[in-house]
C-alpha cells in the first residue's frame, strides 16, 4: 500500500519559491511553492490571473522564473523550451489546441519524432503501428488518417494527449481541459485520466469548475493574486471552500431567476438556412421566436452552428436564407449597422478580435456604438467630458477594475475586458440583447456578475438570446432552452426541472424531441 | 497558329521555362514556412551576374555556377538575418535587397568590364547542353525535350525533388507545420526560426540555379536588370500551384508559354514592347482567375 499523497510519495513536480516578473512589471507569481506527487491528479485552481497559467508554462520552458527552482523527480533542473521540458517527461495539453488543421492525426501525434525508412521518407506504417500501442492502452479510437480539421474537439484533444505521451511524458499538464467538452465528454476524459495516473502518470489539471475538481482531483492547489493560497486533500474541502479562498471572501451563488411572464414578440426567425463557402449545410431551417422579458438560450457544443448563426442575426455573415422578423421588418442580409440601429445589441463571442478595439481607451470603447449621438458629440467634435463622465459611470455600474477610464482596453484582463463589453452592449437603447458565451473563460465572480446582469436587463422587460456551451448557466438563467445540434434545433424545452444530463443527451445528438415539440417554440 | 505544333516553339518554352522552375522552387521552399520570399528577383540577377564573370574569370562555368550559387546564398542569409534575427519585416527586406541587386550589379559589371550595359567584352562560359540517348531520336518528342542546357534537367529533376521532400519527408512535414501553426510546432519542440532560416536559404540556394541559367544559359552574358520580373513571376506561378511543387512549375510552364508565345509574335512584326508584355498579362489574367475562384467569405469579420 501506497502512503497518502503529502506524504512521503515520490515527488514528480517541485516549484520552490518561483518569482516571475514580466517585463512589464507584472508580477505573474510571486514565491509559489507547490509539490506535485507521483501518480496524482493535482487540480490548481484559481481565477484568471491567478498565475496558474504562468507557472505551467515556467514547468512547460515556455517562460523562464526570475527567481525560484525547479525539481522534476527531485532533481533541481533549468527549463529553458519545451523541447527541453518534453526531454525530462513533461507533456502539455494547451487550452487551445497546438495541432496543425491541414495534418491527419497520426501527422500531428508524431510531428517532430517522425519515424523514417529509407529515402529519408516517413514511414507512415510505423507511425501507425506506434500511434495504435499507445491508442490502445489507454482505449482510444482515432481516425487516424484523417484531417485534424474535420475532426470533433473530444478527439482533438484525445490527439494531444497522444501527442504528449508518445514523446514519454510521465507528467502531463492539462489547461482547462474541459471547457470545450460535454459533461459526457467530460466523464471520458476522467476515465482517461485514471488510466493514466494507474499507468503511474502524474495529471496536473488546470481548470475553474470547482465540481470537475472536486469529482477528479487527489489534491487541490488553490492560487490567488500569483500566490498560492495553499494546497489540500480533496475530501477536506467543500466547493463553497474553494470559491471562497479562490477569491479570498464570502461568495454565494444568488441569482434568482423570479417567474415572470413574458411580454411581446420582438424578434422572429422563420425557416433561416445557411449554407457554408464550402457548400455545408450549416444551419437547417432554423425557426425560433424571442419576447421581452426572457432569456432565451441556445445550448450545444460549440461548432453546431452557434457562431453562424449569431453572426447571421447580427449581420456578420451574408448569404442565408430565410426570414428574421424584427417588428415586422426582415432585417435578413441587413448590415451590421442597420441591425443595431433597429434594436438589437451584440456581445460578441470573441472579446478581443471582434468585441473590442485593444488599443483605445476603455471610455472610447464603451461609447463606440454610440459616439456619433448626444451627448457624445455635436455634428463635428466629440466632447470628451461627456465620454469620460459616463465612461465613470459604467466602470463603477459595471464593477471594471481598471486605472482610469482612459487606460487601454489591452491592459485589462478577460474578465474586466468582458465587462466593458457588456456595459456598452446593455446600455445602449436596444430591446434584444444577443450574448455570445458571454462568460466564456471568465473568471467566476466575473461571470456571476455579468450573469446578474443578464437576469436583471430581462426583468427590466429587455429580450435575451444567450448562446452558451456552458450547462451550469443555461440552467441558472435561463427561461427557455432551444437545443442546437448539427445545425438544427433538436430540442425546445422550459427550464423546468430539467438536469445538464438531459441537456447533454439532446446536445450529442443521441436524443431528440418530435416536430410538433419543437414548432411549439415559434408559435409561441 | 501551325507554331504551336512547331517542335522548336515546344522547345523553346521549356528553355525559357527553366528559370522559373527554379524560382517555383525558391518561392514554394521559402513560403512553406510562412516566410515568403521576395528577394528572389534580386538573388536571381545576383547570382546571374556572379555566375558569368567568376566563370570567365576561372574560364569554367561549373566554377561560376558555384559562385552564382554562393552569391544567392549569402543574399538569403542577410534576408534570414534581418527578418530572423533583427525582425525586420519580410516584405521590406526582400524589397531592400532587390533593390541592391539591382544596383550592385550594375555597379560592379562597370568596375570590372567598364560596361554598364552588358557582360558581353568578356569571353564568357556556358554550361553545356545535354542531348538525352534514346529519348532524342523519338520524333517531335526528341526535338521538344533532348538538347536543352544541363540545368534545365536538373530544374525538372528539382521540381520533383522537391515535391517529394515538401510532402513525404519528416524536415517537410516540420516545415509545413510551421507554416501552418507555428504554436503546434514550438509545442513539439520544433525550432520555428530554425525551419523558416533553413527554408530562407534553400529558397536562396534555387535563385541561384534560376539566375546562372539565365547568363550562363540562356544568353551568354549578364545584361542590367536581366532577371526582368522572372522572380516575381515565380511568385505568381507558385501562388497557383499551392504547396505543390509540380503543380508550381505547371504555372511555370504556363508563363513560358506565354514568354514563348511574345517571342514567336515577334517575328510577325509586333512589336516587341508589346509581346514582351505577354507574360505580365497573363499573371494578371491568372491571379483575377485565380482570386475568383477561391471560395469568398460570406463573414464580414475580417479575418485576423
Amino acid at each position: 500500500m501506497l502512503p497518502p499523497f503529502g506524504g512521503n510519495r515520490m515527488k514528480a513536480i517541485e516549484a520552490i519559491d518561483i518569482t516571475k516578473v514580466y517585463p512589464n512589471g507584472v508580477v505573474a507569481n510571486k514565491n509559489v511553492n507547490i509539490s506535485v506527487e507521483q501518480g496524482e491528479v493535482h487540480a490548481i485552481v484559481g481565477e484568471n490571473g491567478a498565475g496558474k497559467t504562468t507557472l505551467m508554462k515556467i514547468f512547460f520552458g515556455i517562460e523562464k522564473p526570475t527567481s525560484g527552482e525547479i525539481k522534476v523527480f527531485g532533481k533541481r533542473v533549468h527549463i529553458n523550451s519545451p523541447r527541453e521540458a518534453i526531454a525530462l517527461g513533461i507533456g502539455m495539453v494547451h487550452q487551445h489546441f497546438m495541432l496543425v488543421p491541414s495534418f491527419s492525426a497520426a501527422e500531428n501525434i508524431m510531428l517532430g519524432i517522425e519515424p523514417r525508412k529509407r529515402f529519408f521518407s516517413v514511414d507512415f506504417k510505423k507511425m501507425e503501428s506506434i500511434i495504435g500501442d499507445y491508442a490502445k492502452r489507454l482505449n482510444f479510437q482515432i481516425p487516424l488518417w484523417e484531417k485534424v480539421l474535420d475532426l470533433p474537439v473530444g478527439v482533438k484533444q484525445r490527439i494531444e494527449i497522444l501527442k504528449a505521451l508518445v514523446r514519454g511524458a510521465k507528467i502531463l499538464i492539462l489547461d482547462e481541459p474541459s471547457s470545450v467538452l460535454t459533461p459526457q465528454e467530460v466523464n471520458d476524459l476522467f476515465e482517461v485520466l485514471k488510466r493514466l495516473v494507474q499507468n503511474d502518470l502524474t495529471v496536473i489539471f488546470i481548470t475553474h469548475k470547482l465540481n470537475e475538481v472536486k469529482q477528479i482531483a487527489n489534491r487541490i492547489t488553490v492560487m490567488r493574486n500569483a500566490q498560492v493560497v495553499g494546497t489540500y486533500e480533496n475530501k477536506d474541502v467543500t466547493e463553497t471552500d474553494i470559491v471562497e479562498l479562490m477569491i479570498g471572501r464570502k461568495f454565494e451563488y444568488d441569482i434568482k431567476r423570479e417567474p415572470k411572464e413574458p411580454g411581446e414578440i420582438l424578434l422572429i426567425v422563420k425557416n433561416l438556412n445557411y449554407f457554408r463557402e464550402d457548400g455545408a449545410h450549416i444551419l437547417k431551417n432554423i425557426s425560433f421566436s424571442l419576447r421581452a422579458g426572457e432569456i432565451l438560450a441556445i445550448a450545444g457544443l460549440e461548432g453546431n452552428g452557434q457562431k453562424e448563426l449569431v453572426e447571421i442575426l447580427t449581420g456578420l455573415r451574408e448569404k442565408a436564407t430565410g426570414q428574421i422578423l424584427l417588428n415586422g421588418d426582415d432585417i435578413m442580409g441587413s448590415h451590421p449597422w442597420e441591425i443595431r440601429r433597429a434594436g438589437v445589441s451584440h456581445i460578441p463571442e470573441d472579446r478581443v478580435e471582434v468585441g473590442c478595439a485593444l488599443d483605445l481607451s476603455i471610455a472610447e470603447n464603451l461609447i463606440s456604438d454610440r459616439f456619433h449621438l448626444n451627448p457624445f458629440s455635436t455634428r463635428l467634435v466629440y466632447k470628451k467630458k461627456h465620454v469620460i463622465e459616463f465612461a465613470k459611470k459604467m466602470i463603477k455600474e459595471f464593477d471594471v477594475r481598471a486605472k482610469s477610464s482612459t487606460t487601454m482596453v489591452r491592459m485589462l484582463s478577460g474578465g474586466n475586458m468582458q465587462k466593458v463589453v457588456v456595459a456598452r452592449e446593455m446600455t445602449n437603447s436596444a430591446k434584444i440583447v444577443i450574448a455570445n458565451q458571454p462568460t466564456h473563460g471568465i473568471d467566476v465572480a466575473s461571470s456571476e456578475f455579468i450573469r446578474k446582469k443578464l437576469m436583471q436587463i430581462r426583468n427590466e422587460g429587455k429580450a435575451v438570446l444567450l448562446i452558451s456551451t456552458d450547462l451550469q448557466e443555461v440552467l441558472q438563467i435561463s427561461d427557455r432552452i432551444l437545443v442546437l445540434y448539427k445545425g438544427e434545433i433538436v430540442a425546445h424545452l422550459r427550464n423546468e426541472n430539467i438536469t445538464e444530463t438531459d441537456l447533454g443527451y439532446y446536445m450529442l445528438g443521441v436524443k431528440r424531441q418530435s416536430e410538433e415539440q419543437i414548432k411549439e417554440s415559434v408559435n409561441l | 497558329m501551325s507554331d504551336f505544333l512547331n517542335p522548336q516553339f515546344w522547345y523553346s518554352v521549356i528553355r525559357v521555362s527553366t528559370p522559373l522552375f527554379f524560382g517555383v522552387i525558391a518561392a514554394l521552399l521559402s513560403s512553406i514556412t510562412g516566410t515568403i520570399n521576395i528577394g528572389i528577383e534580386g538573388m536571381m540577377l545576383m547570382s546571374a551576374f556572379w555566375g558569368t564573370i567568376v566563370g570567365s574569370l576561372a574560364q569554367n562555368p561549373w566554377v561560376g555556377l558555384l559562385a552564382g550559387i554562393v552569391s544567392s546564398t549569402i543574399m538569403a542569409v542577410i534576408l534570414a538575418y534581418f527578418h530572423l534575427k533583427l525582425k525586420t519585416d519580410l516584405v521590406i527586406g526582400g524589397v531592400a535587397l532587390n533593390l541592391l541587386s539591382s544596383g550592385l550589379t550594375v555597379f560592379m559589371l562597370y568596375a570590372i568590364t567598364g560596361d554598364k550595359g552588358s557582360s558581353a567584352s568578356l569571353k564568357s562560359f556556358i554550361i553545356p547542353r545535354v542531348d538525352l540517348p534514346l529519348l532524342k531520336d523519338i520524333p517531335f518528342i526528341g526535338k521538344v525535350l533532348s538538347g536543352h542546357n544541363a540545368l534545365t534537367y536538373i530544374a525538372i529533376v528539382s521540381v520533383f525533388l522537391i515535391n517529394y521532400l515538401v510532402k513525404k519527408t519528416p524536415l517537410g512535414i516540420r516545415m509545413r507545420s510551421v507554416g501552418q501553426n507555428p504554436d503546434a510546432a514550438v509545442s513539439v519542440g520544433i525550432s520555428v526560426t530554425k525551419m523558416k532560416f533553413l527554408s530562407l536559404i534553400l529558397s536562396g540556394i534555387f535563385a541561384g540555379f534560376g539566375g546562372a541559367f539565365l547568363s550562363m544559359g540562356y544568353v551568354s552574358w549578364f545584361a542590367r536588370d536581366m532577371t526582368s520580373g522572372r522572380g516575381f513571376i515565380s511568385i505568381a506561378a507558385q501562388a497557383l500551384g499551392g504547396s505543390s511543387a509540380l503543380f508550381g512549375a505547371f504555372g511555370a510552364l504556363l508563363f513560358g508559354i506565354a514568354e514563348a508565345t511574345g517571342i514567336t509574335l515577334q517575328s510577325l512584326r509586333i512589336p516587341s514592347e508589346i509581346t514582351n508584355m505577354l507574360p505580365f498579362i497573363l499573371t494578371i489574367v491568372v491571379l483575377i482567375i485565380y482570386a475568383r475562384s477561391r471560395i469568398r467569405s460570406h463573414s464580414r469579420i475580417q479575418e485576423q
